[in-house]
């Protein structure tokens, strides 16, 4: 329904509720002139409201009621029940066209003549006699067959007594006969049957009864009152777990199902239609079109999707901004439109869903995209990002620049936009209440934003765990997993320095210690906590900001709890730790732990670095994302090797540092195992701790020796080639600095001249070189495969995509063994493994080199002809899986 | 809420009413705070730390569903902590629609004082006495410092 309509309605069925009131009490003081005006004013109202809007038979009517009560307060009519009955009447008429216009959206056809007619008499002066007041109406409704008056005319023969029930059936009258819709065909035929009230069933006015309006704050405190009511149960419910028989069980039961539906009940009044945001933004696109020239379709959907009232506050300034960025960045002008061949009228869409307990919503436009250059161009220009830095970067990661404070994307300020408000304040008010945004733009298709935000702030579910004999609430949202460690489990607290890891799945997880983070070590420093950390049982939250994933280190892990948060007071707003405060089932309070400010406190990675990451990763192919461990070795710039590729970090005694066969070993876990250095020269101290990564394999260990181990990056990589040092891959921006990544297959070889060697000579016997075609479109993998493959004796052709590839079976080449890759721009793996099939090389083996491999992907794999499967960086594994794959093949053959 | 700090100073038109005082002390020292300024006196509450806040911040409270931030007076004046262990009474004050429990060492009776015992803070006073007092009461036995909440928990000015 039009808002305007809907709006006039509720406003009209108060003012007739109102004015019923006050008629009567008019009837018991006639001579109270503030009383008289109010009803006069209410009446004036309702007739000036319905001209605006276009309804002249409630005009005409409400026009002449408003005659007669006119005169009544000019003091020339008399007020008698006669003249209050008729006004009644008059009111009644208007309701029933009210509810018709309600649900219809339409003025019924009909007839008031009479009842104007009526009206007007009396407002000439023809006053009816207070005593038989019915009198004067009643013959002149008789003959035009009002046949459902008739009945109710004698309660309207008042006596002033019976005033009470005359309002009320004139309630009753104006409740229950209510007219049909008229067909307007014979409306006009039959006037009388216009007028007759045909009975229907009861039906008060729906929008006027089924909305009130009430103040905000009482639902607040309604709120507060529920969530108190809410925690008084779960008390009485943990009292009642602890009791076996108790003749309490039952009732309380009960009260525990009421409560819970009260919750409900009370979350829900706080829940509004996201529509309500959306509402001046048809009206505000509207104004744009005009102003820049642009024919723009605002397509809005899901408009009734529900939320948190709080939250639709703070995302309306958001969504108000990026339509009005959609239509003066985003579309285009007509012409330009035009030539793009497109149709002239651009299309903004906003789409609202609900998705596991998150709203969704969808902001997208068919203009140009974003443009790319423009965005390297500002960036640079505003001082955001060296050339350099942009260089290394793809349009993806060049996009999100526009999330950055400092940034606006037009090109002249428009007086639409360039007001200083940008896109990093967007993205700062959605982050603020726990939301995401998201970008994808396609060039010449549009862009889209989607922006995912919890439905509420009140309740949220949280994992309750204690430290230094404190309990705090951390969002059960940020948390991916529980681990448990003690000393005799394999799950074990380790150092780098004194930086405390855990070894989880392959990987590393930096760990922060809350008790370290909150000063709740009483000062015992970070040795204690090591001692504590060998002796006690842990429990690690693995905890997510954006991509990146921490474990913070916790005494007790207790229950979930769903808990109603609770602004901090004022005087602890400062600590970035705490995102509020919330009082648990016991009635405790407990704070609220921060994964954002405990991630900013502690990473390197900023929150929002980490959370650029988060919105990159989806569009960047996974391959690339690799974990690193930054060290330092012999010059000052840092070097990285891939984590997968380390064992264990360990820290070597240098006093155990032994001299064998002209090699420095060390014994470690029962064998001996040599150390190797990056640099040649390196004299080891005869005491102290030395760092070593550990690379180890079929029971051999080699132990590279460093100076020191500074992090663990995540992150895409772009290597640059130098090629030409041994032992180095080459050189990529880590973390913002040039680093040199070593390729780990060489310091291998120094250890254990023979390393590689053992493989061929179990596989197919020296100097039979297998050639190998590596495909990979990862200059990194290349260059860290190539050598790996060369070392063990492959030769080894690499070429960076499947058309490549494909161009050197025509030009006649062959290989033994191709290792490709399955992500790849331009052709996949699965085509390009189709394509080879059916061609010259069809009886060459090709293994797949995956990142991820699901079942489906293998399963996919086989059909389209991969004779393996092997994880990327899975040196074992491939080179394995190339042996078998050859001996295999040659077996066949 | 600045009545009590406009009382002192309207002396003339006060001159027939007495102000009530609820009274405390701290370490020997009567307090008292506008008797309308205060919402409730407790005993000992379970008090949860909050770790990171400034030393004078004790905890937090549920009282009645809401949550009172509890402050240490005594570490708010600058004096040393308290010897045996917790204050174990507290006066819970509203200040910018949030409730604060102040920890204090023992809250005396309410009392009516007359206007004109009442003197502004002799210059010589301790800063943060004076920071936080609107002016002293001369009893008969002793003297009475009026607490100001609005300077006592107003943390913006101070770290400002």
């Amino acid at each position: 329904m039009d808002d305007l309509l809907s709006e006039f309605l509720t406003e009209t069925n108060e003012g007739l509720g109102v004015l019923d009131v006050e008629l009567v009490k008019l009837e018991q003081n006639p001579n109270d002139p503030e009383l008289l005006s109010n009803i006069f004013r209410l009446m004036h109202t309702i007739k000036g409201t319905c001209g605006f809007l276009g309804l002249p038979r409630l005009e005409a009517v409400a026009h002449s009621g408003e005659n007669v009560l006119g005169r009544v307060r000019d003091g020339e009519l008399p007020v008698t029940p006669g003249i209050v009955s008729i006004i009644l009447e008059c009111l009644d008429r208007i309701r029933e066209i009210l509810s018709v216009l309600e649900t219809t959206e339409a003025e019924p056809e009909g007839d008031d003549s009479n009842l104007i007619a009526r009206l007007d008499a009396i407002a000439e002066g023809d006053v009816p006699d207070a005593g038989d007041a019915i009198v004067a109406p009643q013959p002149a409704a008789a003959p035009e067959g009002e046949a459902a008056a008739a009945p109710e005319s004698p309660t309207r023969n008042a006596d002033e007594g019976a005033l009470d029930k005359v309002v009320q059936l004139a309630e009753a009258a104006a409740a229950e006969p209510v007219r049909e819709p008229e067909p307007a065909a014979c409306a006009p035929a039959t006037p009388a049957a216009a007028e007759a009230e045909v009975p229907k069933e009861t039906k008060e006015s729906s929008v006027a009864n089924q909305s009130i309006r009430v103040n905000v704050d009482l639902l607040e405190n309604l709120m507060t009152m529920v969530s108190e009511l809410v925690l008084t149960r779960n008390q009485l419910l943990q009292i009642l777990r602890s009791q076996k028989e108790t003749e309490f069980a039952a009732p309380l039961q009960r009260l525990n199902h009421v409560v819970s539906e009260l919750q409900e009940g009370v979350m829900k009044t706080r829940m509004q239609p996201i529509g309500n945001a959306w509402a001046k933004l048809p009206r505000i696109v509207r104004d744009l079109a005009h102003e820049l020239g642009k024919k723009i379709d605002l397509n809005m959907r899901g408009a009734e999707t529900e939320l948190d009232r709080q939250v639709l506050e703070l995302i309306k300034d958001p969504l108000t901004h990026m339509v009005r960025n959609s239509a003066d960045h985003g579309l285009e002008s007509i012409a330009d439109r035009r030539r793009a061949g497109k149709s002239e009228t651009g299309t903004i869409v906003l789409n609202a869903y609900h998705e596991g307990g998150h709203i969704i919503i969808e902001i997208a436009d068919d203009g140009k995209g974003l443009n790319v250059q423009g965005i390297k161009r500002k960036a640079i220009a505003n001082g955001l990002a060296s050339e350099a830095e942009m260089d290394g970067l793809n349009d993806q990661q060049i996009m999100q620049f526009i999330f950055k404070p400092g940034f606006s994307t037009a090109e002249k300020v428009t007086a639409v936009s360039g007001r200083g408000v940008g896109m990093d304040v967007v993205r700062t008010n959605i982050e603020r209440i726990g939301g995401t945004i998201e970008l994808s733009s396609t060039p010449g298709k549009g862009t889209k934003f989607t922006i995912k935000i919890p439905l509420t702030l009140a309740i949220v579910s949280a994992l309750i765990v204690e430290c230094g004999n404190e309990r705090f609430a951390i969002p059960q949202i940020s948390v991916v997993e529980l681990v448990r460690t003690s000393s005799r489990s394999e799950n074990q607290i380790e150092r780098i320095k004194d930086t405390p890891v855990l070894r989880l799945r392959n990987r590393l997880l930096p760990l922060v210690h809350l008790k370290e983070l909150l000063r709740l070590d009483d000062g015992l420093g970070v040795a204690a906590l090591d001692k504590q950390e060998a002796k006690d049982d842990h429990f690690i939250v693995v905890t997510q900001v954006g991509t990146y994933t921490f474990g913070i280190i916790v005494d007790r892990v207790f229950d979930t709890e769903e808990i109603v948060v609770k602004p901090v007071a004022p005087i602890l707003r400062d600590i970035q730790l705490f995102s509020g405060n919330t009082i648990l089932g016991d009635g405790s309070v407990v704070m609220i732990l921060d994964p954002n400010g405990i991630a900013s406190q502690t990473g390197e990675i900023s929150v929002t670095d980490a959370h650029d990451q988060a919105v990159e990763q989806r569009f960047t192919r996974r391959e690339d994302e690799v974990a690193l461990l930054v060290f330092r070795s012999g010059d000052k710039s840092p070097k990285a090797v891939p984590l997968a590729l380390v064992a264990r970090l360990e820290e070597i005694d240098l006093a155990q540092v032994e001299d064998s066969n002209g090699q420095q070993v060390v014994q470690y876990r029962g064998v001996l195992m040599p150390l190797v250095s990056m640099e040649p020269e390196r004299q080891l101290g005869q005491e102290g701790r030395q760092p070593v990564l550990v690379f180890a394999d079929r029971g051999r260990s080699m132990g590279l020796v460093v100076d020191e181990i500074v992090d663990i990056v995540e992150g895409r990589l772009n290597v640059e080639l130098t090629g030409e040092r041994p032992g180095f891959v080459g050189s990529a921006v880590v973390a913002g600095k040039a680093t040199d990544i070593i390729d780990a297959g060489y310091y291998l070889t120094q250890a254990f001249r023979n390393w590689f060697d053992v493989e061929l000579s179990q596989g197919f016997g020296e100097g039979n070189a297998n050639r190998v075609l590596l495909v990979d479109d990862s200059p990194f993998f290349r260059n860290l495969l190539a050598p790996l493959l060369t070392t063990a004796g492959y030769e080894v052709t690499t070429v960076d995509g499947a058309e490549e590839a494909l161009q050197l079976c025509e030009a006649g080449k062959d290989f033994d063994v191709i290792v490709s890759d399955i992500e790849m721009p331009g052709m996949n793996g699965f085509e390009f493994a189709q394509q080879v099939r059916g061609n010259r090389w069809a009886e060459t083996p090709i293994v797949a080199l995956t990142s991820h491999a699901s079942p489906r992907d293998v399963a996919r794999g086989r059909e389209v002809g991969f004779a393996d499967y092997v994880a990327k960086l899975d040196r074992d594994a491939l080179l394995n899986s190339l042996h078998d794959t050859l001996s295999d093949h040659r077996g066949a053959a | 809420m600045s009545n009590v700090a406009k009382t002192p100073e309207t002396e003339a038109s006060a001159a027939e009413r007495a102000t009530e005082y609820v009274t405390f002390s701290i370490a020997g020292q009567m307090f008292g705070i506008h008797v309308l300024q205060v919402q409730d006196v407790l005993g000992q509450m379970k008090t949860t730390r909050v770790p990171l806040a400034p030393p004078e911040i004790a905890g937090s409270l549920n009282l009645r569903g809401r949550i009172v931030t509890a402050i240490d007076v005594r570490l708010r004046l600058g004096l040393p902590p308290i010897d045996n262990g917790n204050s174990s009474m507290a006066i819970v004050v509203e200040h910018d629609h949030e409730l604060y429990s102040l920890l204090v060492d023992q809250v005396g009776e309410v009392l009516a004082l007359q206007p004109d015992g009442f003197e502004r803070n002799p210059p010589t006073l301790d800063p943060r006495f004076r920071d936080y007092s609107d002016g002293i009461y001369r009893l008969d036995k002793q003297l009475l410092v009026v607490l100001s909440v609005e300077r006592l928990l107003d943390y913006g000015r101070v770290a400002a």
